[in-house]
């Protein structure tokens, strides 16, 4: 669907597909796996309180942290990077491409190397490495006057730089970081409900306050000189939702790992079906983003069962394939775009 | 009224605009003409607070604009940019976000604020545009649909940053024309303007800029008498009475000798 035809109809018809696919993929993931558990066995393990069977074990104990880990690091990571391609006025900014996820990891390795982290302190240090990066990428785009690419370079540089820079304190310290690989590839498999609280209070507040500025980022969409004639107070708004998406994607990835392309993806995929009134974005790319990695975390578990792909593997995988098509689709409508 | 007192302004501590007066009077469309870079578009940023004056002063209705908020600003006086993104929102949705300055929390767009938006569309003739994507429309309806987003501001002074580049003539002279009707209705209506024949004949009075200062202000008439024209941006001004006024036109100064 190209996106200058979407009507307020199809809109709202994906806005209310799109809560169904959430619960689908929520369920999918519950029930699929190593053992199989059926769907009246999730119910009665989540609703009427029986975790004396086998089955209600691997679902409170195993499964749904895993499935509540995919749901928010989607939600939380798809809002982040609309956010900032919204504050950024850059459709090519992402969390992981302009160094916000780098930063964070960066953070994350630094405090583990130097002292064993409590599950609260975990989302709150990837929050301020998360913020220091997106931070800095908004200082170098205000001091330089940066062109959009210029931002997107400056931010693959930071990226890269963080990235090295986790590498050499794994390298230095190599019981920083329990389970690197996955850390950098994005996984779920050793989430737990204790590691899952901080971060999942740090992302629903956060995705509440994103959601209060919806009007106002529309506004900033407009272009920083007619949002400001228009009367918004430009910079403390755009401060306020890079702390916000900073938050979102530090709290995910305290959990999650570096998790790519999703703030890169989901956003662009969902402003072809619904738009860009961020009334209507942003609860499409929670509920999109967090349908996405949850359907990819269970495709990872089945697809070369016993063995398991990590969910960062099976988004690239899946999700890059498909917003090239997305992409060339585009051309393909828009001759000379 | 905005005026504007002795300003200095610019980018990164170098000053564009060098002590410039100046006063937009309600019920007159004022051009400001001048050669690329001579700080037309940084006096209408500096008036409406975009960028930071590093001296003088700008006033609105007597008041220090450093006194008004943002949103109190906006309230008095909207900016058509020359540069426009295009959202991929419906022009109705696009022409709404002019009421944002009176939007108070939970920022709802109300029934009035609708009225308001359609009225303008409507009075840009782009009613019919209004469940349509901006995107979908043509430079010259979408800079229609801007416009209407300007007015939906209600504010007693509109400038407007090269309003007719790029668009073909049919939509040049209906631009002009409602900032024609603007003017009449008693608002102040300022247009940064590089068509000269077409500035001379449509506006009520002219502002010459060069290097960062005023180099003249004043009626059609009176600028085309002063020979401001031919000095600042080295060509020689024409002018033929014809039953449909006085028309304009330049030609280059070594042909005219």
């Amino acid at each position: 669907m190209r996106s200058s035809q979407i009507s307020s109809t199809d809109s709202s018809k994906v806005l209310l597909l799109l809560p169904a696919c959430v619960l689908l993929s929520a369920v999918l993931s519950l029930c699929v796996g190593a053992v199989a558990v059926a769907p009246g066995d999730i119910v009665s393990a989540l609703f009427f309180g029986r975790n004396d069977t086998v089955a209600a074990k691997i679902i409170l104990y195993t499964r749904l942290p895993r499935t509540l880990a995919a749901l928010l690091s989607g939600s939380a990571l798809a809002v982040a990077g609309a956010v900032i391609q919204t504050v950024l006025c850059n459709p090519l900014a992402a969390p992981n491409i302009i160094g916000v996820n780098a930063s964070a990891g960066l953070a994350v390795t630094l405090a583990c190397a130097l002292a064993p982290m409590s599950a609260v302190a975990t989302p709150v240090i990837a929050f301020a490495g998360a913020l220091a990066g997106v931070l800095l990428v908004l200082a170098l785009s205000e001091m330089t006057g940066a062109s959009r690419m210029t931002t997107v370079l400056s931010g693959v540089a930071v990226s890269n730089l963080f990235s090295a820079a986790i590498d050499a304190v794994v390298t230095l310290v190599p019981d920083a970081l329990s389970g690197y690989s996955d850390f950098r590839i994005g996984g779920f498999a050793s989430v737990t409900m204790t590691r899952l609280a901080p971060a999942a209070a740090l992302i629903l507040v956060s995705l509440a306050l994103v959601m209060t500025l919806a009007q106002q980022m529309d506004i900033l969409a407009l272009g920083t000189q007619t949002a400001q004639s228009l009367g918004l107070a430009v910079r403390p708004v755009r401060l306020a939702l890079l702390v916000l998406a900073a938050a979102l994607c530090g709290a995910a990835i305290s959990f999650a790992g570096l998790l790519g392309f999703v703030g890169l993806i989901v956003p662009h995929m969902m402003r072809r079906l619904v738009g860009e009134e961020s009334q209507r974005l942003m609860p499409a790319c929670a509920m999109g983003g967090a349908a996405l990695v949850t359907l990819c975390d269970t495709l990872g578990r089945v697809l070369f069962a016993p063995y398991e792909l990590s969910v960062g593997i099976v988004l690239s995988f899946a999700g890059v394939p498909f917003f090239l098509w997305l992409l060339l689709k585009k051309r393909g409508g828009h001759a000379g775009d | 009224m905005i005026e504007t007192n002795d300003l200095f302004a610019g980018y990164r501590g170098e000053d564009i605009l060098r002590g410039v007066s100046l006063a937009f009077r309600p019920g007159e469309v004022l051009a400001l003409l001048g050669p690329n870079g001579c700080g037309k578009s940084t006096l209408l940023k500096a008036v409406l607070g975009l960028i930071e004056r590093t001296g003088g002063e700008v006033r609105y209705d007597g008041v220090p604009m450093a006194r008004l908020s943002r949103k109190e600003i906006a309230q008095r006086a909207a900016f058509l940019t020359q540069s426009r993104t295009t959202p991929v929102i419906t022009a109705l949705r696009m022409v709404l976000h002019g009421r944002f300055p009176y939007l108070s929390y939970p920022r709802r767009y109300g029934k009035a604020d609708y009225a308001i938006a359609r009225s303008a569309l409507a009075r840009v003739g782009a009613a019919q545009y209004e469940d349509r994507n901006v995107g979908e429309l043509s430079g010259g309806q979408r800079q229609g649909v801007y416009l209407a987003m300007a007015l939906a501001q209600q504010t007693q002074t509109i400038f407007m940053d090269e309003p007719t580049t790029f668009l073909d003539i049919e939509h040049q002279l209906s631009m002009m024309e409602t900032a024609r009707e603007l003017a009449r209705e008693g608002r102040a209506v300022v247009l940064v303007l590089h068509d000269i024949p077409l500035a001379l004949r449509m506006a009520d009075r002219i502002a010459v800029m060069q290097d960062g200062h005023l180099a003249a202000c004043g009626t059609p008439q009176e600028i085309e008498n002063s020979g401001v024209i031919d000095a600042v941006f080295h060509v020689a001004l024409h002018a033929a009475d014809t039953p449909h006024g006085r028309q304009y036109y330049c030609m280059p100064q070594e042909e005219d000798s």
